[in-house]
């Protein structure tokens, strides 16, 4: 018989992301992506000099910060057609790369790890001598060695013994579905401990070239405002620099020799994994990344646009202004609790809130449904890496075929590229991007030394707003996918606003023509084991990196003990 | 870092962004020895970790929804400030008690805690605190200032020019 199971944790979080799963035999038959918060956050910037708006983008979400700062400046820049220091473009893809490593890394080992890792494990069952024997095998990491994992697991028993379990109280132990071997276990939670280290090292390089964390300072429209002299120790420095490089250098041997290693290693213990989750023949959808001349012309990392799952049907989108891009994004409130029925582009969008008691009227979701092209697409790294193979894109290619044959070698199973749009897959496919992100960004910061050699110090362009409307769109591959600005400007002030972020692609709910979002989409055929633990509608949604509380961080009073509170 | 204070909330969410106001106030209204940093960490989560394991005491001011009265101002210390690790669904909703609890794992946990709590008032999507919630950010500025004294730091008021 069929059995609803919901996921509705009860968060300090006033609002969040609801799933609905209709289970029948043992599988997901049907889902509901839900999102339970209003966000009209895009309503405050209305009327706004449109130079500051990226400051108050930033505060749209905790995690994503630097992102909607840039998709911000990006789109004012795009609608006055302003021009980017070259050496501007540099310092911001330098940011970009080092949130995206800073980012990827702690969802995979802070926020999703424990969907496959098991804790308890590690600490009662692991041998530290065989796990660093296996590890060694792996990989040539320095800090394989029996004496670390040997620490790492009397920490973890201690943590056990005391019951005060910190993050990992939340994770599903003893699960039938976690299936590492102990000495595994004991491997990724002992690189959980050096993640945290090496995710603090590249938010130094985001620290450096933003001034100030975690709410960066030094974007501007037109450029940065770093000024670059190289004998004022106030601004960006020689020093500085070469120390940011000795920063990227260190986190690269981290996500080459153990991040890489570690995803590579689990995707081989969970091949059924490498399966479920999905989207038969779906689309795929990103934009262009890390800019190299003042135009937006020409960008090291390609996107584009992938139909039907057919590599064939690639499309490239070459700039912000290709019309390809911006006249195929829309947005439908259909089944969102918005007023009206309409699909429309971002530019004429509106957020105006009309709920409805769920079920009247379709509508059953806080968050609007996206389309490109009238159909739903995926967006996030699993798309960009699909788009960068589709591309022929040489790194992309060097790194794909890495990582399957850490994988292959492994499982002793031949893998292809099939397996990365599976639940696993988009982990693979997101550990893919940071290796290439990770070389870019070496790159990057070559050329924007070559740059300053050259006697360059230009970094900023002053921007003038002329009467009368302009419109403009912003994009951004940002860690967890495509992000679009898009901003209407009416003598000099802006007239809308709207923000279309990777998670509303997603998590939408059902769109113009009543198909499914992707998370709706991927959650189907998954096995659920235990329908009390759902374990498995957390790995699959895990998987997408969701985002969705953009953002209220209020500390909730019911967690505090009781008689330990004072009114002052 | 000797003493860090750290507002957190989000600006955009009315008098959810009591505690960056607060910090903003603070160093506005104050002159603050090199012993005390002071940090808008809006709703920021990991980036978050190494200013607070550099710190020998924390204080922390957010709000804190806990049914009193709005404009409440309550005092947590050391021991009673949760460090959980609650969400299942959305990893990114990462707050200050999550990262306390990490910080806590590596075995770097300020020797003092303190977090003051505001009941806010109103969480629409404005930029504005509540008249309520503008009279406890004095009072709050006031308890940490007084508090910040207690530890033995000298905070002077800023001459206006």
């Amino acid at each position: 018989m069929a059995e609803q199971i919901v996921v509705d944790p009860i968060t300090r979080i006033e609002g969040h992301l609801r799933i609905e799963c209709e289970v029948d035999g043992g599988q997901i038959q049907s889902a509901r992506s839900i999102g339970t918060m209003w966000r009209g956050l895009e309503n405050i910037l209305k009327g706004r000099d449109p130079r500051e708006a990226w400051i108050i983008a930033q505060r749209i979400c905790g995690v994503c910060t630097t992102v909607h700062g840039l998709a911000s400046v990006r789109a004012v820049e795009n609608a006055l057609d302003l021009e980017v220091p070259v050496n501007a473009q540099y310092i911001r893809n330098l940011i970009v790369g080092a949130h995206c490593l800073a980012d990827n890394m702690i969802h995979f080992y802070i926020l999703s790890a424990l969907d496959w890792v098991d804790i308890a494990s590690a600490a009662l069952h692991a041998d530290p001598k065989a796990a660093a024997a296996l590890a060694q095998q792996l990989s040539p990491w320095k800090r394989n060695s029996a004496q670390e994992f040997a620490e790492v697991q009397a920490r973890l028993k201690k943590l056990i013994d005391s019951g005060q379990l910190g993050p990992f109280a939340s994770g599903y132990w003893g699960h039938p579905g976690m299936q590492l071997e102990p000495n595994v276990n004991l491997i990724a939670a002992a690189h959980y401990f050096q993640a945290l280290e090496y995710q603090r090292k590249v938010n130094k390089i985001v620290t450096i070239l933003g001034s100030k964390t975690p709410h960066i300072q030094n974007l501007a429209v037109g450029g940065v405002a770093n000024p670059i002299n190289l004998d004022s120790p106030a601004t960006l420095t020689m020093e500085k620099l070469y120390y940011i490089k000795t920063q990227i250098d260190e986190v690269r041997d981290f996500v080459s020799q153990v991040y890489t290693v570690d995803v590579a290693t689990i995707a081989a213990f969970y091949p059924a994994w490498c399966n479920y989750g999905k989207a038969e023949d779906g689309n795929y959808l990103s934009v262009p990344e890390m800019p190299q001349d003042s135009k937006n012309m020409n960008y090291t990392l390609p996107g584009g646009y992938i139909k039907g799952g057919d590599f064939a049907s690639f499309r490239k989108i070459s700039t912000a202004h290709d019309p390809y891009f911006e006249d195929n994004v829309k947005e439908s409130v259909k089944h969102s609790f918005y007023a009206g029925d309409w699909t429309r582009a971002p530019y004429v969008g509106e957020t105006e809130p009309a709920y409805t008691p769920d079920g009247a009227q379709g509508k059953y979701s806080w968050v609007k449904s996206p389309s490109f092209l009238n159909e739903p697409a995926q967006v996030g790294p699993l798309a960009h890496v699909l788009a960068m193979y589709a591309a022929k894109y040489p790194p992309a290619l060097q790194a794909i075929e890495r990582m399957l044959g850490r994988i292959s070698a492994i499982s002793k199973e031949t893998q292809s590229v099939d397996i990365l749009t599976s639940t696993m897959g988009r982990h693979i496919a997101r550990s893919i991007r940071v290796d290439i992100m990770k070389d870019t960004m070496a790159e990057h910061w070559k050329a924007l030394i070559n740059n300053i050699s050259s006697g360059d110090f230009t970094t900023c362009n002053t921007p003038s707003f002329p009467e009368g409307e302009l419109r403009g769109v912003g994009f951004h591959e940002a860690p967890r996918g495509m992000l679009s600005h898009w901003v209407v400007i009416e003598n000099g002030k802006i007239r809308n606003y709207q923000c279309v972020v990777p998670s509303t692609w997603l998590a939408c709910p059902k769109g113009t023509n009543d198909e499914p979002g992707y998370y709706e989409r991927c959650l189907v055929g998954n096995p659920i084991a235990d329908p009390e633990k759902p374990l498995e509608v957390l790995r699959t949604i895990h998987s997408f990196d969701p985002c969705m509380a953009c953002a209220v961080h209020l500390v909730d009073g019911k967690q505090m003990p009781l008689g330990k509170v004072r009114v002052l | 870092m000797e003493t860090l204070v750290l507002g957190i909330g989000n600006l955009l969410l009315g008098d959810e962004g009591v505690g960056c106001r607060c910090v903003e106030e603070l160093e506005r209204r104050y002159v603050l020895p090199p012993a005390v940093t002071c940090v808008d960490g809006g709703t920021a989560g990991f980036e978050l970790l190494p200013l607070i394991e550099d710190a020998q005491t924390l204080i922390i001011i957010d709000a804190l929804k806990d049914g009193r009265p709005p404009g409440t101002l309550v005092l947590v210390e050391d021991e009673a400030v949760p460090r959980l690790m609650l969400t299942r669904t959305s990893p990114h909703q990462i707050g200050i008690c999550e990262v306390l609890a990490t910080a806590q794992l590596t075995g770097k946990v300020p020797q003092r805690l303190l977090l003051f709590g505001i009941e806010p008032k109103s969480l629409e999507v404005t930029m504005g605190l509540s008249p309520e919630i503008s009279q406890a950010l004095e009072k709050t500025l006031d308890a940490v200032v007084a508090a910040l004294s207690s530890m033995g730091h000298q905070i002077q008021l800023r001459q206006t020019p």
